[in-house]
């Protein structure tokens, strides 16, 4: 496993990796430059790199305005202030006419921490996933982050991807022939009593509750799902059939995002056991990251709980 | 401007009006009030100062247009099918399945139409968007917008009046239809945005206030935004909301709602009036 960054910080390296040698590629930026670090790509291109001000719905709408004029613009900002304050910019100006902008939502779940409820985004999935026409990423580490930002940046059409404040173990990066793809999870074990279906930051949590799991003689299949839309219906049918049980975790409300995602896939293709670990439905609180994660129930233990729990409800 | 060519152009306003009021009457449904207001702007603007090219609608200096109000689109639609973006009778499809004529402004399937429309407030900041990158293609093409004076009751408005002016973007023009109603009331009465002139000049805008049934004026109004001095032009548009049919003007019941057989009869016969009397 290759080392320790936020999802951001790689986020920010991937901007000036792949969007500097690209022309087309603009960052719009609403305050934040050092948070969403788009600062990076601004200080190597700052003819391609504009300060819109704390006016996120301007920032949003001026976006589809360049990427209709056949520019490839990326909008930052919070995942608060770019899936919830410019949602109806989002759906009107961008995701309804296909334009080709790219938003980003950082410092998304209950992991800003200190910065309490207001901060704590547990909605932009759910926001996003509503919306047609609509692709959502969200990588769980630096490694795929930076895949997930050059897939971004040579897709043609609307994408949201959320990244986030703490710094995470890379865990991609040593998966054999790992190739990202909008739309196609990852298998990161093969497992027969149980498939475990992560996103964000919680992949690294499920893959030590696998560990656990094994100890207790219970073989799990993990999954790493960094697109929640489209969501990768074929493997997760797959898994129900050959599992018979599935457990979904996010740094997000229940409702709505992923575990809503795969229930939908489940409900309509092949109905097995479906336990979903995420926050349930309730606001944040300020406090030390992970001690709030922990408060929230999203921490490998409640992952193994849900496990032996999905398991049990079979037949 | 020559006084045939005024009255050529007032021509085209009429029948942009009638033409879009009996796509409503068809479709039973649509804005007639914030459209016959701007029936005018739009017929100096796409048959006599808008750079574009029927043939080639995608062309990439065209200048582009942005109906921030989009609800007002069978007005935009009217005028270009006139000017032969599509075909007249393609009218009659206006709000219907089967329809590319949608109700409220779409890009992708209107030729001739450069952004999607309907929510209102957003127009501005995509023009800014437009604008903005022109200036980083060195392009000169000019983006206009057209906002209600209702509609600029939306703090997006001036967030994106805000960087407009800021940034200098001197190719985007502005252009308010203050015909002083919206759907609950005069704007005065639900929520004054006036003084228009002086919120726009103090956001580092030029602002022209002009007729907004006057071609000449109009006319005028649109040369002097366009004249590079690296800032942004509000124009500031006096119109009669409903303007050019007696039983509409003024009336706040036509921002979105019906006429009755009798008014819609009144009101062809007044605008085949002004047509006769406009060709003869």
């Amino acid at each position: 496993m290759g080392g320790k960054i936020s999802t951001r910080a790689a986020y920010g390296e991937a901007l000036l990796e792949y969007g500097a040698p690209n022309e087309k590629v603009y960052a719009l930026e609403a305050d934040l430059a050092e948070c969403t670090m788009s600062g990076k790509f601004g200080h190597a291109c700052p003819e391609r790199f504009f300060e819109i001000g704390i006016a996120e719905a301007n920032m949003i709408a001026m976006g589809a305005g360049f990427a209709a004029n056949g520019k490839i613009p990326v909008c930052h900002s919070f995942g608060l202030f770019t899936a919830g304050r410019g949602y109806d910019q989002i759906r009107n100006s961008i995701a309804y006419p296909k334009l080709n902008v790219k938003i980003v939502g950082t410092n998304v779940g209950l992991t800003v921490g200190e910065d309490g409820p207001t901060h704590q985004c547990i909605e932009d999935l759910a926001l996003m996933r509503v919306v047609p026409n609509m692709v959502i990423l969200s990588p769980c580490d630096g490694f795929e982050t930076k895949a997930a930002v050059k897939a971004m940046l040579e897709y043609e059409g609307p994408v949201f991807m959320r990244t986030g404040r703490p710094v995470v173990e890379t865990v991609t990066d040593s998966v054999p022939d790992y190739k990202f793809e909008i739309g196609k999870g990852v298998v990161l074990a093969e497992g027969t009593d149980v498939t475990l279906i992560a996103t964000g930051l919680m992949v690294q949590e499920t893959l030590k509750a696998a560990e656990l799991l094994k100890k207790d003689g219970i073989s799990a299949r993990m999954i790493d799902m960094h697109t929640i839309k489209p969501i990768d219906r074929e493997l997760i049918v797959k898994a129900a059939k050959e599992t018979g049980a599935i457990v979904t975790a996010e740094e997000h409300n229940i409702i709505g995002g992923l575990g809503s995602a795969v229930s939908e896939v489940i409900c309509g293709e092949y109905l097995v056991p479906v336990e979903r670990v995420g926050v349930e439905d309730k606001f944040g609180h300020s406090g030390d990251a992970w001690k709030v994660m922990e408060m929230y129930g999203l921490t490998l233990e409640n992952i193994v709980h849900k496990a032996k729990k999905a398991i049990a409800r079979k037949n | 401007m020559e006084e045939s060519r005024i009255k050529e152009l007032e021509l085209q306003a009429a029948k942009i009006r009638k033409t879009l009021l009996q796509a409503i009457r068809t479709a039973n449904s649509g804005h007639i009030g914030g459209s016959f207001s701007i029936a005018d702007l739009l017929s100096v603007l796409y048959f006599e100062k808008m750079n574009i090219d029927p043939e080639n609608p995608k062309m990439e200096d065209r200048d582009r247009f942005i109906l921030s109000k989009g609800h007002c689109c069978p007005a935009v639609y009217a005028a270009l099918a006139y000017r032969g973006f599509f075909p007249v009778e393609d009218m009659s499809g206006f709000r219907s399945l089967g329809s590319y004529l949608s109700g409220h402004m779409e890009m992708n399937h209107i030729p001739g139409v450069d952004m999607s429309t309907g929510s209102l407030g957003q127009g501005l900041s995509v023009g800014a968007g437009m604008a903005l990158s022109a200036k980083c293609d060195k392009k000169s093409y000019r983006v206009f917008v057209v906002t209600g004076d209702g509609e600029i009751e939306e703090g997006q408005i001036w967030e994106a009046a805000m960087a407009a002016g800021n940034f200098g973007l001197d190719n985007l023009i502005c252009l308010v239809d203050n015909n002083k109603l919206q759907i609950d009331g005069s704007c005065e009465e639900i929520m004054s945005p006036y003084p228009i002139d002086e919120k726009f000049a103090a956001f580092k805008w030029n602002v022209v206030k002009c007729n907004g049934h006057d071609i000449q004026a109009l006319s005028d109004a649109v040369d002097k935004a366009s004249e590079p001095n690296g800032k942004p032009t509000a124009i500031i548009l006096d119109t009669v909301k409903g303007k050019g049919v007696s039983v509409f003007e003024n009336q706040i019941r036509f921002h979105g709602g019906r006429p009755s057989a009798y008014e819609y009869e009144i009101a062809f016969k007044e605008l085949d009036a002004q047509i006769t009397g406009l060709e003869a």
